[in-house]
């Protein structure tokens, strides 16, 4: 990582999320996020399985990945950005990896990951 | 020449600003705590100037010379000078001994030219340096890889025109990016955030101030 300086962090920390709810990469989460449509603000949900965290203060990420009408989508989102009204999680998974970038060549049944309550 | 009011900071690095509905804005941060040493005027020199130092420098390292020039001017030695020219009414404004405070010379939303010393490479060839495509890595090819290729004609013109790019000393060079925008001023912790990239290193040493090209004053 980087070296970043402490008055950078000091800056950065004003704009970071107050509840970052705890969750790991293999879970799957619901990303609350406003979408401007027409002249009207709402909120669309986008729920998927988050195959990367990206660590890096303001700058963090979650990658998030589902399964629609047969078509793989994935979609980053900046952790901390206003847009992003809330964060849940709705399954907590068994992973064994900090990327599940190979989730990308499986489908179906292969592509499923273990939940916590299984185990 | 550059007239508009400037300031000299030290780059600390880039980060990322949201604005309020939600774009990202890349910036870099430059922190800025100087204060003026000395005046360059017409009268006495030929041209205004305001004489800015920066950080602080210890006694110890302080050459009698230069020493005698900050206890004439009544201030602690500082470790960076540099002269930024400016219009006599702007130096008006400021007494030896005073700190610039950002919020005097800049706004948000302002445009702005940053002046550093870009990173230093070296001797680089020249894919580094011009981003030429260099040769076949594959096919035989022998000892060509990351060469130029040909510099010019034969008997005609016999020489090599002037400016061809070629392998030399890459970066380390004043440079200036024009008309980047000031995102945020926070003048109690002397930082400014500037939109996109500055030259240099974290650390390095730049040099802001009003866009020559744009709009570059304050706006009132």
């Amino acid at each position: 990582m980087a070296f970043k300086s402490s008055t950078i962090a000091a800056l950065e920390s004003a704009s970071l999320r107050k509840e970052v709810p705890g969750f790991r990469v293999g879970d799957t989460l619901a990303v609350h996020y406003k979408i401007v449509e027409g002249d009207k603000e709402r909120i669309q949900v986008f729920k998927g399985t988050l195959i990367k965290r990206h660590r890096a203060g303001a700058r963090s990420t979650v990658t998030l990945r589902k399964v629609s009408f047969n078509v793989g989508v994935e979609r980053i989102f900046p952790l901390h950005s206003p847009r992003v009204e809330r964060i849940e999680v709705v399954s907590r998974g068994v992973v064994r990896r900090g990327r599940l970038f190979y989730l990308r060549g499986l489908s179906g049944k292969a592509a499923r990951i273990q939940d916590v309550k299984d185990r | 020449m550059n007239q508009f009011p400037g300031v000299i900071g030290r780059k600390l690095g880039m980060t990322q600003v949201f604005l309020g509905d939600g774009t990202v804005v890349p910036c870099t941060v430059v922190e800025s705590k100087a204060m003026v040493v000395g005046k360059r005027t017409q009268a006495k020199d030929g041209y205004d100037a305001l004489i800015l130092g920066l950080g602080e420098r210890k006694e110890k390292h302080t050459s009698r010379p230069l020493a005698g020039q900050f206890a004439k001017a009544g201030v602690a030695p500082r470790r960076v000078l540099r002269e930024l020219r400016c219009s006599p009414e702007w130096a008006a404004g400021f007494e030896v001994g005073q700190a610039i405070t950002l919020d005097r010379l800049f706004d948000v939303g302002q445009l702005v030219d940053v002046r550093g010393v870009s990173r230093g490479r070296g001797f680089s060839g020249v894919m580094t340096r011009h981003h030429f495509k260099g040769g076949r890595m594959t096919h035989g090819n022998h000892e060509y890889r990351r060469h130029g290729g040909s510099i010019g004609t034969r008997m005609t013109p016999g020489r090599v025109k002037l400016g061809m790019k070629m392998p030399g000393q890459h970066g380390n060079a004043t440079v200036s990016v024009l008309s980047q925008e000031v995102v945020r001023v926070l003048p109690e912790e002397g930082l400014l955030l500037i939109r996109g990239g500055v030259p240099g290193p974290a650390s390095g040493l730049v040099e802001v101030r009003g866009a020559v090209k744009r709009r570059g004053g304050k706006r009132a």
